[in-house]
């Protein structure tokens, strides 16, 4: 099944679902303007802010439910954006809706939970700001019914992400590593720049319902665009997805970004944000359904990913930056998914949405335990964690077994579902992919077991409690929708369906096979990766000291050397040559001009009297001389 | 009602008045209100414009000046002229509130203390000549003013400046005059050529036929504009003027005077020697491609503020440039918005600069660091000064770097792709200028690096306004431009872009 046409909205929830933008934007606005005096209540106003563009949400997503499925893309015309080019215009249709539910409700949950964690800093209601920012800069992006609306949220995440990574901005790397996420981020965003461009000059229009799959198959059919093109484009727009969701080679920003506040970590470096590039793979289907070369890109970009970030994720001593890694990995699951086609986008938004729940409670659950710990990252000198802190531990652990694909939890079925759609494309990208799940049961279970079970190994003041409940419910919810939302997406489809009328439906639908070869060879390698990380960090004794490690271990702990091949390759050249350009600058086009200037005026010696000396007097002969010319045209013209 | 003789004439009489009152406080509270009254009126004037009119220069004036030789005193606007005449009363209140200290030596590192008077004075004469040199629409008036408009700028450099102002007043007026000069030769030639008897704009379009003569009169103009915006590589009088000018003479140098250089190609090279500009295409996209990217560079390098603001602006007015030369409708809309909204956003970049080197003595970046902690208000609207230079969306500067972007797109695939680069480079420069002066550990305690007072607040709050709004509803000031390029471009008679599809759609009907 194609697609559905986008039609006018039919009133109700969806046409006022500009408010789901407006109440965060409202929020920021509020906050950041007036200051001081909101600091006492301005952390409830964030909240507030954000559950109602949730109430909208789920509104919206109710009167959706309730229509047909060929009215369920209803588009929003607001204002006229940039005349002739683009419309501020929302799109409401299942593949938005899924993301602002997942958008609003993960976000709604992480801004309780920050009144909580946030609760000590003086910086607290700018903080809220920013994430309000973010929530409507995230919905603008997902909610945008053409490709220059979307670029506006793209680059407002973008921002917000700046903002919070260098949330403790006197810290200087916070602030480098704000500046690296934005500056990558920008490189991305120069090859989603240039794919609307080349969408525009091809289509005449940069609005969705103008470029649906017909739209591109009938172009390449009648030679106004070529395959190249349309190759062109989707490889562009990859480019874009790269940089927002830390895909290779664009992956290095996310560990540093790693210096935000954890809340900040979970909602956009763990639930949403990165998330954006799958969205963006996925609402391109168009253009991707009719270039398979790029669709092949995609996946190799997302089977690589997967398997560095794993590989990352094995090595990380710091809690965070070892999530960060699993993070990684795991949007490479879905890129990869993003890359099979109708089929393949159903599985890779279910792993998006189940993701965002089990990552967040795991970031969550990092930062209650970072809370107890004095803001120590470093998991050796965790340990026995379990015993203090129940809540944190059994949440976290739930988000655990989702990750590593225990069965009949949320990542058992949304995993499952991308590897063995990648199977029947491919089979060596499907069996590299089996091998990162195997990967994923050993890093994940590492980090459960070198935070939760063995001996303490505490900083001498460490006295660990359990959080406020401000923190635990939030975690608690999360950890429901671990456990329950991957059946409830997969199982008869469930997911598949809903989202048809936005991208389209295969032909025949798959069906669940627990017991495929795939299927239980993932398991049995979980399993290995899991026994495996018990020998080496439950049953073994951890040292505080990282040890020296081998060569690989080296090569993951320096994040397979992407920021030494970054400095090789980009910053150091830079810096020379911005050297060179300063220097060419003054001395070669500056010099030639003095240089003829002195060689004008006789001697460089008469130069220098004119710069430092007569200087009033030229200006006044100017003066004088302009005056004669216009006397003198004046007496003529009267003669 | 003789709007722009009246918009052009109240600054004029205001210099008088600010030179003659007695005490300096009155004089700059004089200069204020003059600003504010011209501002009211252009206010008047826009409401009163009809962009879809069919006459091409509305609120229209020409009264003969030296009859023997067709010189006439004629003004009038197009959309075009009305938002850089907008521009420019909006900025200089802004500016002249700015600067109310600027003069009176009393800042961290100010020259010795000069004249205040002859200061906010010498703003309203710049003020009268940047009106006036957007509203004429005689050829030869265009050029006294451009010329005029030197000398209030030469004396608040070379008097007001910072510590090289001499050299930099000199080279700036070097340069200019030297562009000056070979503009008034083609003047003069276009003239004598068309032998019209008559300098008026509207009746010299299409005249000269000619395609070596046009060829050697674009020329003489677009190197006096392309000194004046300046591209690369007359550019090198910008950074030093820039950064030896007190901080409200740099944000009217580089906001507006410089926009009179590319104005003037779009609106005189273009529509005057059409056949001239397209046979030019190529070498002016070259030239404006390299300053895009070589102002990004060498910015990226610097290591004194107001000459990296400098260098952004070279890169930007390489956008504006390439921008009119792609002569599509969007670019062309994008290169005029281009030349409203950087004067706003390098403004607030300018003048919170200004707010910075008034309290610590220093334009070098290495001095200062951690502002952020002690004064986050200055910080904050130095980000936002910062985003709207490296055209974050949802700021002014994104539509119009779009727009040009994806209109030259149209035309020149390879040059707007080489141009986006751009927009990584300048998250470079600016984003590492905020890293190294505002984030980090603090190094001057809060009595040095105060926050923002009151003054400064109006400054920037009415800045940063306009840049959000224009930022999510450029819609009003596009509607004015559009027309405007329209008749611009139509004038070149080049094919307009159509895209692939459309293309064969309309071929099939």
């Amino acid at each position: 099944m194609e697609p559905a046409e986008i039609i006018q909205h039919s009133g109700g929830v969806i046409g006022v679902s500009w408010l789901m933008v407006a109440l965060p934007l409202l929020g920021a606005a509020i906050l950041l303007l007036f200051g001081r005096r909101t600091d006492r209540w301005g952390h409830l106003l964030g909240v507030a802010m954000s559950l109602g563009a949730f109430a909208v949400a789920v509104a919206a997503f109710v009167q959706l439910l309730g229509l047909p499925e060929a009215q369920r893309r209803q588009g929003v015309r607001l204002y006229e954006f940039i005349p002739g080019l683009a419309d501020m215009g929302l799109l409401i249709d299942p593949l938005s809706i899924s993301f602002a539910l997942l958008i609003t409700g993960v976000g709604s949950l992480i801004h309780i939970y920050s009144i909580g964690y946030m609760s000590h800093d003086p910086g607290r209601r700018r903080f809220f700001a920013y994430l309000n920012l973010f929530v409507a800069a995230m919905l603008l992006l997902v909610l945008a019914d053409n490709y220059v609306v979307l670029f506006v949220g793209w680059e407002g995440v973008g921002l917000a992400s700046y903002l919070l990574i260098g949330f403790w901005q006197f810290k200087p790397t916070a602030a480098a590593a704000a500046k690296k996420a934005f500056i990558v981020n920008r490189v991305g965003d120069f090859g989603l720049l240039i794919a609307i461009f080349t969408i525009w000059t091809t289509f005449g229009s940069v609005a969705f319902n103008e470029l649906t799959g017909g739209a591109v198959d009938g172009a390449i059919s009648s030679g106004d665009a070529s395959q190249g093109t349309i190759t062109a484009v989707g490889l562009l727009l990859l480019l874009g997805a790269c940089g927002k969701s830390a895909q290779l080679p664009l992956q290095s920003w996310l560990l540093d970004a790693m210096e935000g506040p954890t809340p900040v970590s979970a909602l956009i470096h763990a639930a949403t944000m990165v998330t954006a590039g799958v969205y963006l793979v996925v609402r391109s289907g168009a253009f991707f359904e009719a270039a398979p070369t790029a669709q092949l890109v995609v996946t190799i970009v997302g089977v690589a990913t997967l398997l560095a970030g794993a590989i990352i994720g094995c090595a990380k001593d710091d809690i965070k930056k070892g999530l960060a890694g699993s993070t990684m990995s795991q949007i490479g699951y879905m890129m990869l998914g993003a890359g099979l086609g109708p089929v393949g986008y159903a599985f890779a938004i279910a792993h998006l949405i189940a993701h965002g729940f089990f990552k967040a409670n795991m970031f969550l659950g990092a930062g209650s335990v970072m809370h107890a710990m004095n803001d120590e990252v470093d998991m050796r000198k965790y340990g026995g964690l379990f015993s203090v802190m129940k809540v944190t531990a059994a949440t976290f652990m739930i988000g655990y077994l989702a990750i590593i694909g225990f069965p009949l939890l949320s990542g058992y079925f949304t995993k499952d579902g991308i590897i063995e759609t990648a199977m029947e494309h491919n089979q060596i990208l499907g069996w590299l992919a089996v091998v990162g799940a195997g990967i994923t049961g050993f890093y994940m279970s590492r980090m459960v077991f070198m935070t939760f079970f063995g001996k303490r190994r505490w900083a001498d003041d460490a006295h660990p409690h359990e959080s406020p409940s401000v923190m635990t419910v939030p975690l608690i919810l999360l950890s429901i929708g671990s456990v329950f939302l991957g059946a409830f997406l997969i199982l008869d489809n469930r997911l598949m369906r809903f989202l048809a009328p936005a991208v389209g439906l295969p032909e025949h639908l798959p069906g669940f096979h627990p017991f495929s070869v795939p299927g239980l060879t993932t398991l049995a390698l979980v399993a290995v990766g899991v026994v495996y990380a018990w020998f080496r960090y439950g049953a073994a004794e951890v040292p505080r000291l990282a040890p020296r490690g081998s060569f690989l271990t080296t090569f993951a702990r320096r994040d397979l050397y992407g920021d030494a091949l970054n400095e090789a390759l980009f910053m150091r050249p830079g810096q020379w040559l911005a050297r060179f350009a300063v220097f060419f600058d003054n001395r070669g086009i500056d010099g030639l001009v003095n240089g003829l200037a002195a060689g004008i005026g006789g001697t460089s010696g008469r130069l220098r009297r004119i710069q430092t000396g007569y200087v009033r007097s030229y200006a006044l002969s100017i003066l004088f001389g302009a005056a004669v010319v216009v006397g003198a045209l004046l007496y003529v013209g009267n003669m | 009602m003789p709007w722009l003789s009246t918009l052009i004439a109240v600054p004029v009489l205001g210099a008088v008045g600010v030179s003659l009152v007695k005490s300096d406080k009155l004089a700059k509270q004089l200069a204020l209100a003059v600003s504010l009254v011209v501002l009211v009126l252009t206010g008047a004037l826009a409401y009163l414009f009809e962009p879809a009119s069919k006459e091409r220069f509305q609120f229209a004036e020409v009264y003969e000046w030296i009859p023997r030789f067709g010189v006439h005193y004629g003004v009038g606007v197009d959309g075009i002229a009305l938002v850089l005449i907008a521009l420019s009363a909006v900025l200089v209140p802004i500016v002249i509130l700015a600067s109310w200290h600027d003069a009176d030596g009393t800042g961290a590192a100010a020259p010795p203390k000069r004249s205040v008077k002859t200061y906010f004075a010498l703003l309203l004469v710049l003020e009268a000549m940047m009106i006036g040199v957007f509203a004429a629409t005689d050829v030869f008036l265009f050029y006294v003013f451009f010329e005029a408009m030197l000398i209030p700028m030469y004396f608040m450099i070379g008097s007001y400046g910072g510590a090289q102002r001499s050299y930099a007043a000199v080279k700036f007026l070097l340069y200019s005059l030297f562009g000056g000069l070979l503009m008034l030769v083609a003047v003069i030639a276009l003239y004598v050529i068309a032998d019209k008897g008559t300098f008026m704009f509207p009746e010299l379009i299409g005249v000269i036929q000619d395609p070596t003569t046009q060829k050697w009169l674009f020329a003489g103009f677009f190197i006096a504009f392309a000194v004046k915006a300046p591209l690369w590589p007359f550019h090198t009088w910008l950074p030093d003027a820039a950064a030896q000018a007190p901080a409200g003479a740099a944000v009217l140098l580089v906001g507006v005077l410089d926009k009179v250089g590319t104005y003037g190609m779009l609106r005189f090279c273009l529509e005057l020697f059409p056949d001239a500009s397209k046979f030019f295409t190529p070498l002016v996209i070259v030239l404006a491609v390299v300053g895009i990217v070589y102002g990004a560079i060498v910015a990226i390098g610097q290591t004194d503020m107001k000459r990296l603001i400098a260098y952004t602006s070279i890169s930007h007015f390489g956008f504006i440039a390439l921008g009119v030369f792609a002569m599509t409708k969007d670019a062309g809309a994008g290169a005029t918005l281009y030349m409203v909204n950087h004067g706003f956003s390098t403004g607030a970049l300018f003048l919170v600069a200004g707010f910075l080197i008034y309290r610590r003595g220093s334009s070098q970046i290495a001095d200062y660091g951690g502002v952020q902690k002690v004064a986050p208000l200055l910080a904050g609207t130095f980000l936002i000064a910062g985003l709207s230079g490296l055209s974050l969306p949802g700021l002014s500067t994104f539509v119009s770097e779009f727009m040009v972007l994806i209109g030259t797109f149209e035309r020149y695939p390879v040059a707007a792709i080489i141009a986006t680069s751009g927009v990584v480079l300048a998250a470079v420069y600016i984003l590492w200028m905020y890293q190294r002066t505002m984030t980090g550990p603090s190094k001057e305690p809060a009595h040095v690096m105060p926050d923002l007072n009151w003054r400064e607040i109006w400054v920037m709050g009415p800045l940063i306004a306009v840049i959000i709004a224009m930022g999510f509803f450029p819609k009003p000031v596009l509607d004015v431009i559009n027309p405007a390029v329209d008749k611009t471009i139509s004038s070149v008679h080049i094919e307009p872009f159509t895209p692939a599809v459309a293309e064969k759609k309309g071929a099939g009907q």
